[in-house]
């Protein structure tokens, strides 16, 4: 039949021009001038949705039955918890990946990934400390969740001065590439941490698979926030991964080109 | 509006948070993106002084 | 095995042990990790007269007291598996502690097995919703408050008078 080996002809061109594209995506050349083009866009729909997310938390949702207003501190306490966790997977991700297929831009991920995540790390132990303070009378409690995402914090801080301390960055690739992969065992520690032991921290209303333990008004606030955080997350992610890219490739042909 | 401020006597603990995640945000963008322009400028400036050097040889 | 399936081999390993080795920690501190004891582990006599630790529970409704004059309050702390063990303690309560409400309580066990505190913290659990919705359920008999979060520790998740 024709048109049967006409299709398997379609699809393997298709096949063929994915294949294409993430190796492109996977040159530094290409990456830097995709990441240029997006970063606005990333960075303006992160606006836009932090403004709806925010208004949404502070003014539009209900008083929690409990903790009255107390409450809507989660609207910035839980994204920064969760981008915490999930820079640090991209990082240890990119960092496996880097260490095995020896991937340049690979590394470039894991190394942009860091400050961006010890910030958001800061801000969840931050916001959780201002929120525990009123409603359970401590702003810390050697408690295993709020110890295991104090931890995540030292890793990120360890990453970026271990990177710091080695000049030459293939080494500092390959040294902090294995503290990345070793530290996520820290994940799933911090997740699991309030099923595992007794724990102040109550757990968890929305990285469940039951339906969400939150009323819909106040659900929808929390969601556009944690979208928000994610594509602010990656507009500082290509940012910083176009700084890498700079810095590796500087003597190369492409780069001269582009900033002359 | 002295409801949203006030936020039934949690009004400090709420926008403290909020302030400061603002600042906190504000600040990492702004840096990651201080960072990325100081590298250009110092590349491009090794790369103008190169081309110089070359030139004068 | 070619140098890349060499790599990817030692990063598996390096994952695998160190979870290892993180399990194994972790189960060695088992106890020390754990912020606080339930009343059923009191009960038991898991702790010592004497012995500084946490309690953690449900105050039950109905046992909270405070002398008239003085900031010495008394409750009772409890469990899925109603064991109880009062609570005396002379300060100021968190804004959240409440009848039928999670606590944690920092403090020890003096001879008479009541549980002396120098510190009271609230526990609330994962369930947010505005009053309307709390007061709908309570009105259709599920109570609003702390349902399992305290009792799932005894491997039971149902909700104590849930139904």
């Amino acid at each position: 039949m024709p048109s049967v080996a006409y299709g398997r002809q379609l699809d393997a061109i298709f096949v063929l021009s994915m294949w294409n594209w993430f190796f492109k995506l996977g040159s530094p050349p290409h990456f830097y001038r995709i990441a240029t083009r997006l970063e606005p866009w990333l960075m303006g729909g992160a606006l836009v949705l932090l403004v709806i997310g925010a208004y949404g938390g502070l003014a539009m949702a209900p008083p929690d039955y409990l903790q009255g207003d107390g409450f809507r501190i989660i609207y910035v306490h839980v994204p920064s918890a969760f981008l915490s966790m999930f820079a640090y997977s991209v990082m240890a991700v990119a960092s496996a990946i880097g260490l095995i297929w020896r991937m340049k831009l690979a590394f470039c991920v894991a190394a942009a990934s860091a400050p961006a995540g010890a910030a958001f790390t800061f801000l969840a132990l931050c916001t959780g400390a201002i929120w525990g303070e009123p409603i359970w009378g401590t702003w810390w409690a050697w408690d295993p969740r709020l110890t295991a995402e104090l931890v995540l914090l030292f890793l990120f801080l360890g990453y970026m001065l271990l990177r710091q301390a080695m000049p030459e960055t293939r080494q500092a690739d390959r040294a902090s590439g294995i503290l990345a992969v070793v530290g996520v065992v820290n994940l799933p520690i911090i997740h699991y941490s309030v099923e595992w032991w007794n724990s102040i921290h109550q757990g968890p209303s929305l990285m469940k698979l039951e339906t969400p333990s939150i009323d819909g008004d106040m659900l929808w606030p929390l969601l556009v926030m944690i979208v928000a955080y994610q594509l602010l997350f990656i507009g500082i992610l290509f940012t910083s991964i176009r700084t890498q890219i700079l810095l590796r490739e500087r003597n190369t042909r492409w780069i001269s080109d582009l900033l002359s | 509006m002295a409801e949203i401020i006030h936020m039934g006597g949690y009004g400090s603990y709420v926008w403290s948070a909020f302030g400061l995640t603002f600042v906190v945000l504000l600040a990492t963008v702004w840096l990651t993106k201080r960072s990325l322009q100081q590298t250009r400028n110092r590349l491009t400036r090794r790369l103008r002084s190169a081309s110089a050097t070359e030139a004068s040889s | 095995m070619t140098p890349r399936q060499r790599r990817m081999a030692g990063v598996s390993v390096v994952v695998v042990g160190v979870a290892i080795a993180a399990v194994m920690v972790l189960q060695a501190l088992q106890t020390n990790i754990t912020y606080f004891f339930s009343p059923q582990q009191v009960v038991a006599g898991e702790v010592d007269v004497g012995q500084p630790f946490r309690l953690g529970g449900l105050v039950e409704n109905g046992s909270f007291s405070r002398e008239s004059g003085s900031l010495e309050a008394r409750f009772i702390v409890t469990d899925n598996t109603q064991s109880k063990v009062t609570v005396a303690y002379s300060g100021v309560l968190p804004d959240l502690f409440k009848e039928g409400q999670g606590m944690v309580a920092n403090g020890k066990l003096n001879e008479a097995g009541i549980f002396v505190a120098d510190e009271v913290l609230a526990k609330h659990d994962e369930n947010y919703m505005s009053p309307e919705v709390a007061k709908m359920l309570e009105e259709q008999g599920h109570p609003g408050g702390q349902t399992d979060t305290l009792a799932a520790e005894e491997g039971s998740a149902e909700a104590p008078g849930g139904s």
